[in-house]
């Protein structure tokens, strides 16, 4: 059995290989086949069970080899798989090349296990809740290279293949989030889906290009310094600069050739670095994206709040913390502050079901990138993990009741509907206590990890003192409001009575205020081929019903997780396995350790597994600092609870009422901080503005120039063609003029016709005549 | 008969053939009068060859010439009749593409 | 095969010898002749490619060297290296393409396809030939055929456009002429004078000892030992207050700049674009471009490494201009082929930026883009040219949802847009890449500046290129054409191999890097002034 669980680089690489290739291959299968192919979804949905069953496979082996303290940075150069991809020949130094292969570590076994599941689940869930959509053999096609485009950016064992998988997975996010683009029975999404497409590209890759900068500082930096360092020389032989394995050790040995300080060109590096973070993690101020990412299709909502797109940003930042100076850190950290809280006050107020998530899951990304930050990188790549799972079960519940209740978004027309999806609303409430931090849901041990780093760095408050301050007091207002709003959800969604097929209830005066005008007509649904159900229509809202058996066991598996007991394992498998030295090796951990400023013990109360062992502690400031953070951590999760319920169970009156009392700030947050209109007026304005200003510029000045050119050279021309003709051609002329004349004058007799010119011969011959005889 | 008498027949005839080539708007005038030009040359002939000399001369110039005339007249005749399908009438005025 | 590159380049002008014998109402032989006369070099130059050329050697391969012109020195000589291999392949691949891609021109097609044998022969021409006579030659060979090409079967105001570009490129091929002549002049004072010096850096070539005053490798030696200074002339060198070296390089690289085209020399191209029909702004976007970059590494910045050393900012300036302001006017545009046009500009930015910067990856990184432009833009021009073959208008405004009605062409439309927005996977993103990264190790300190400038450009060239895309394809569909038809079997044969190519030179790059090194490396070395 232990023989099972080591690493075999011989096969594994092989195996891991095939990760990223099934989806692949399923995607050329699916697209080139279009819908011809038969059950193309279960095919595909299949192919993603293998997957799912190697990457855990795979992780078992990284959570055996961490507990038998192996150590387990593996590169596919062990099996002798790489490829040279800018040379395929020898001659070229390494260095010049970019020799790419696949890399399996701690973090990426993680990583790869849950997005394997959850896109396993995403899959499976799409067979029920796409059932019957136009381009459903598409969609499937899409989903499935976007999994591929994740597990490639996982494996990837050097910066620039990240990048490039980073870019795939903006392609798919376009063509996902555009899916009901192509689909105008879809009234209500049609060209939503089709400018928050768009949108979601192009805020994304504002941020990509600053990591594309990032990439070329880092590498141009390294290679500088490679090129003068004999310590740099010994310690890698051959050196591949994008690697990340040489990129950890090389920003080791340059800091240390730098007394210890990083170097302004690593600072500057590493700021447009966490750029792409913030713009695929969606942080302020590029989080737009991702509220309007909602106009795809749900299971693409799960996909990209939980395992891809918004998960890579962080991924990022847990590849390249070794290189992130302290001033970067602190900039991540007033980043990811900022942003949970910022978009925890927005969850307050919204009433789209999926909004709420939407804006959970950026405030969520604010605490994994406020801890790294914090210096806690494994607390931040705990919380992706935990949140991964439970985010996945809360969107597709929320497909799931979204389907349910024929494509009602609004929670305003919701309630009580728990008796009639109770598998749905478990799921969902198992989440919900995760995402809230209430004690031994998985959310608790994340977070409170979290708010530990906080806590702890505010006391050593060695580096900086601001941000840790900011983030703690951010992060805990953010927890605290995460957990108001998510029961708020659970309570207008789940409890009362349905309002949906009510005439009045205590939401309708405000719904017509907002023009609404009932639910979106739902394309998909209306010749729809469920069978398993045929209760269907525009006026069914009676009929909500629970989902079906594919649907619901998703939702099941993912949300598994979340519970108290296999948290607790989760927490203990994660702690042992990701620690900072397994993640960047004995000796570069060892260094980011030791520079970091996290404190002493911190791991060691990750790694007892069950918050019991957390007061087992002998440092003094660590049992302080942990019991402040347990405490913290549990206030804000039932402070949030209670008022949810204080406010939408008991008081059902009060928020209307507080909303009245303050509508200058209810209309603030309702309209998201107006942070939408802003950019539209400062961004996209100018630069439309601008490029119709240049395009003039073009037109008027630039060819103007050409052309003016052009005309002055005619009119040289012309001029030129006048004194030709008057002077020069003039003299010629003058002689030319005195036979014209003259043949004009003979041209008289030249008539043409036979009969004057013989009179002319005649006359002419009489008159020699004449002057013969005369003379 | 005197030699003048002879002449003044062919001059009078000759001055007749020209009168007609110019003034005549048919184109068979015209070779009619050509015709003429040439019965005033032949007059001439045949009255120099009496008065003059005391061979043959001309009276084989003569002879020759209206062989001349008949294939001459055959050859205009030709020619008139091209006239006549390219511009579609027989006058002469109407031929003025020399002009051109 | 003795003479290949010969054969290769004369191919096409027996294929239009033998179309003007055919009859003009004979159009299926005319464009049988046609598809042969393109199909044989495409053969050959695949041949060339993967059997018979050297990737491992810098030399010049293939040769074909006789006197040409006695009295001027000029020689018939044609040989190609790394850096002209892929392109000549480029050529015969876009010409072929461009053959089917006319199969709709129903206008004199006797003078077209003769017309368009008779650009091939110029623009392989261009590719091989290593004498300036004979490169001049056919560079001026292949001006005539695009100005009847654009002047006859273009669109409403195609004479403009027609005279335009030729007015504009010919200005620029006088510049050339009169460097050209300077250089001619120095080279044969040189080489006749026969000093150490002279004999030194020839030797090692075929050069030595042979009167090539034209020879192209004999005027980089001498100009890369910084003997071809204008010295011998009669102003000594210096030129009312600049050197010599500095009056060739600008005289040349303008010349080549027009066609590349560089701001703010581009304003020829839109128009050309937009008047010319769909297979010629293929092979004009595709390959006529190129031959300015192309040009700028064979035969201007070799010569007078002094003056590309003097003024390389300048060069990567111009450069990060072409790509932002290009990208700027491309979003500005409501016309889709114009914005494509524009597009064009500011993809060819890249490789000046990268030829500026002097480093590995960037010139590699300016040659790849140079292939990889040639697609991806063939691609756009083709996009183009479905929808204005269907709709008869390019109005970017005047669409909407065609990709309900033309879900294929969307599809291969996608593809083609994400190709030339340089999304990685695909071969714009290898190109694009290489000559930033390249750029920014430059040894110049504020080449840093101009790229991190220039990646403002990757956005705009995205936000341009989906705005055009949710016009045209996306949002409601345009009652109007809502029986259009979808893209037909020969358009979709057209851009499959131009895609494919896009697709396969992003994954596997090492196709054409590995073919270009040994020069690229050469070329450095000798633009290194010491």
């Amino acid at each position: 059995m232990l023989g099972m669980l080591e690493f075999n680089p011989e096969l594994d690489f092989k195996l891991l290989l095939a990760v990223p290739l099934i989806p692949f291959f399923g995607y050329l299968l699916q697209i080139s086949l279009r819908g011809r192919l038969p059950h193309g979804d279960k095919i595909l949905t299949g192919g993603m069970f293998v997957v799912m069953c190697i990457t855990v496979y795979m992780a078992a082996k990284a959570i055996s080899a961490a507990h038998a303290g192996v150590p387990f940075l593996h590169h596919s150069e062990e099996a002798g798989m790489t490829h040279g991809w800018l040379y395929d020949v020898a001659s070229q130094p390494s260095f010049k090349n970019l020799v790419i292969g696949v890399f399996y570590d701690p973090l990426g076994a993680a990583m790869l296990a849950v997005v394997g599941i959850v896109s396993f689940c995403v899959h499976l869930f799409s067979m029920g809740y796409m059932h019957g959509d136009k381009r459903y053999p598409i969609f499937f096609a899409n989903i499935s290279l976007f999994t591929f485009a994740m597990l490639g950016l996982v494996l990837s064992d050097n910066i620039l293949f990240l990048f490039v998988f980073w870019e795939i997975m903006g392609l798919m996010s376009y063509l996902l989030i555009g899916h009901f683009s192509h689909d105008p029975s879809q009234k209500f999404f049609h060209s939503w889906a089709t400018w928050a497409s768009k949108k979601a590209f192009l805020t994304t890759r504002v941020g990509d290009v600053c990591l594309f900068i990032g990439i070329f500082i880092f590498y141009n930096g390294f290679q500088e310094f490679y090129a003068t360092s004999a310590a740099a020389h010994a310690a890698l032989p051959e050196f591949h600069p994008m690697r990340f394995t040489h990129m950890w050790e090389m920003a080791k040995l340059v800091v240390e050739a730098n007394d210890g300080i990083y170097p302004t060109w690593m600072t500057v590096g590493g700021m447009f670095t966490i750029g792409g973070t913030v713009g695929k993690s969606a942080q302020f101020p590029l989080h737009i994206w991702l509220p309007d990412a909602m106009a795809g299709p749900t299971p693409v909502s799960a996909m990209i709040h939980a395992a891809t797109m918004v998960a890579a940003g962080v991924f990022l930042l847990g590849r390249m913390f070794p290189l992130l100076s302290p001033d970067v850190l602190a900039a991540v950290t007033v980043f990811g502050s900022v942003t949970a809280l910022f978009a925890a006050t927005i969850g307050l107020t919204c009433y789209d079901l999926k909004a709420v998530l939407a804006y959970s899951t950026i405030s969520q990304l604010g605490f994994m990138v406020a801890a790294v930050g914090l210096g806690s990188v494994e607390a931040g790549m705990f919380h992706m993990t935990t949140h991964a799972f439970f985010k996945a079960c809360l969107f597709l519940a929320a497909g799931s009741v979204i389907h349910g209740c024929h494509h009602i978004q609004d929670m305003r027309v919701m309630g009580g509907i728990r008796k009639k999806m109770p598998i749905t609303f478990a799921c969902m409430l198992v989440c919900t206590m995760a995402i809230a931090g209430l004690p031994w849901f998985s959310g608790f041990f994340s977070k409170d990890a979290i708010l530990l780093a906080a806590w702890g760095n505010l006391i050593e408050g060695e580096y900086f003192g601001g941000p840790p301050l900011l983030a703690l007091i951010c992060l805990s207002l953010g927890a605290l409001f995460t957990s108001f709003y998510m029961f708020r959800l659970i309570f207008m969604t789940f409890f009362g009575e349905y309002r949906g097929d009510m005439e009045h209830h205590m939401y309708s005066a405000q719904l017509a205020a907002e023009g609404y005008e009932g639910p979106p007509p739902h394309g998909h649904d209306d010749d729809h081929g469920h069978d398993d159900h045929d209760d269907h229509g525009h006026d069914a809202h009676h009929g909500v019903h629970e989902s079906p058996l594919v649907m619901t066991a998703a939702l099941v598996i993912v949300a598994i997780f979340a519970i108290p007991g296999a948290a607790g394992l989760l927490n203990g498998w994660f702690t042992e396995t990701v620690t900072v030295e397994n993640m960047y090796g004995e000796n570069v951990g060892a260094w980011v350790l030791a520079g970091t400023p996290v404190m002493e013990g911190t791991k060691e109360v990750l790694v007892g597994g069950l918050p019991m062992a957390i007061a087992d502690h002998n440092s003094h400031e660590g049992h302080d600092a942990h019991k402040l953070a347990l405490i913290v951590s549990s206030i804000v999760a039932f402070g949030g609870l209670i008022g949810a319920w204080f406010l939408y169970i008991k008081r059902r009156d009060l928020p209307g009422k507080l909303t009245a009392q303050f509508p200058l700030v209810y209309t603030g947050v309702r309209r998201k901080y107006f942070i939408d209109e802003i950019v539209d007026f400062t961004v996209l304005k100018p630069t439309v503005g601008f490029a119709r200003f240049l395009r003039k510029v073009d037109e008027n000045v630039i060819d103007g120039t050409v052309l003016l050119v052009g005309r002055i050279h005619k009119a040289l021309g012309s001029i030129s063609a006048w004194i030709d003709s008057t002077f020069v051609d003039g003299a010629v002329n003058a002689v030319g003029l005195v036979s014209q004349n003259l043949g004009a004058a003979l041209r008289l007799f030249q008539t043409g016709r036979i009969q004057p010119y013989a009179a002319f011969a005649v006359g002419g011959g009489i008159l020699t005549a004449a002057w013969l005889i005369l003379s | 008969m005197p030699l003048g008498a002879y002449i003044a027949v062919s001059a009078a005839l000759f001055a007749i053939g020209i009168v007609t080539i110019i003034t005549r708007r048919n184109v068979l005038y015209i070779l009619m009068g050509t015709e003429m030009i040439l019965n005033a040359a032949n007059i001439n002939f045949v009255a120099f060859n009496r008065f003059g000399s005391n061979g043959l001369d001309g009276r084989m110039f003569a002879i020759f010439t209206i062989i001349l005339a008949a294939a001459e007249a055959a050859v205009a005749l030709a020619i008139v009749l091209n006239f006549y399908y390219l511009f579609n009438s027989v006058k002469p005025s109407e031929a003025d593409l020399l002009r051109e | 095969m003795d003479h290949i590159l010969s054969w290769i380049t004369f191919l096409p002008l027996i294929g239009m010898i033998a179309i003007l014998f055919v009859p003009k109402a004979n159009t299926s032989l005319i464009k049988t002749i046609a598809l042969a006369a393109t199909g044989l070099p495409l053969v050959l130059a695949t041949w060339l490619y993967f059997g018979l050329f050297d990737k491992m050697s810098a030399d010049l391969q293939m040769v074909d060297r006789f006197t040409w012109i006695a009295g001027l020195n000029a020689e018939y000589y044609v040989g190609i290296d790394g850096l002209s291999i892929a392109l000549v392949w480029l050529t015969a691949l876009l010409l072929f393409i461009g053959v089917p891609a006319s199969f709709g021109i129903n206008k004199a097609q006797k003078s077209y396809y003769a017309l368009l044998l008779l650009l091939e022969v110029g623009i392989f021409g261009v590719f091989v030939a290593q004498d300036y006579f004979l490169f001049y030659v056919f560079w001026e060979v292949m001006l005539l055929p695009m100005y009847f090409l654009i002047g006859i079967w273009g669109g409403p105001r195609r004479e403009y456009a027609a005279i335009k570009f030729f007015l504009y490129t010919l200005a620029g091929s006088v510049l050339m002429l009169v460097a050209l002549v300077a250089l001619r002049l120095d080279m044969g004072a040189l080489i006749d004078s026969g000093t150490a010096e002279v004999v030194s850096a020839l030797s090692g070539t075929e050069d030595l000892g042979r009167n090539a005053y034209f020879s192209i490798p004999a005027m980089t030696a001498l100009g890369g030992a910084g003997l071809l200074t204008g010295s011998t002339l009669p102003f000594g060198g210096d030129f009312l207050g600049m050197q010599f070296t500095t009056w060739v390089f600008w005289f040349l690289f303008i010349g080549f700049a027009i066609k590349v085209p560089v701001f703010p020399f581009h304003t020829w191209l839109p128009d050309a674009h937009v008047q010319a029909p769909t297979p010629i702004s293929v092979i004009l976007a595709g390959i006529l471009l190129k031959l300015g970059g192309y040009g700028m590494i064979r035969a201007c910045f070799p010569i007078v490494p002094q003056g590309f050393d003097d003024y390389s900012y300048a060069l990567g300036v111009l450069g990060v201009i072409s790509i932002v302001y290009g990208a700027y006017v491309a979003l500005g545009q409501t016309d889709f082929k114009r914005m494509v046009a524009y597009s064009s500009v500011s993809h060819m930015g890249y490789v000046l930026l990268g030829m500026a910067a002097l480093t590995e990856w960037g010139m590699s990184g300016a040659a790849l883009q140079m292939f990889n432009h040639g697609t991806s833009a063939a691609v756009l021009f083709l996009v183009v040219g479905v929808i204005y073959d269907r709709a008869h208008h390019r109005d970017l405004n005047g669409f909407g949802g065609l990709a309900q009605v033309m879900p294929r062409y969307w599809a291969l439309t996608t593809l083609g847009f994400f190709a030339a927005l340089g999304l990685p996977g695909l071969a714009g993103f290898v190109s694009e890449a290489m000559t930033l990264v390249g750029a920014y190790q430059s040894p110049r300190p504020g080449f840093k500046l101009l790229v991190i400038i220039s990646v403002l450009g990757i956005v705009i060239t995205a936000a341009f290129l989906l705005w055009a895309m949710q016009r045209v394809f996306l949002g409601n569909l345009n009652p109007k054409y809502k029986d259009i038809k979808d893209i037909n079997a020969r358009e979709v044969l057209c851009q499959a191999p131009l895609l494919f190519l896009c697709i396969f030179l992003g994954i596997l790059p090492h196709y054409l890097l590995d073919w270009m090194r040994p020069s690229v490396a050469l070329l450095i070395q000798n633009l290194t002034v010491n």
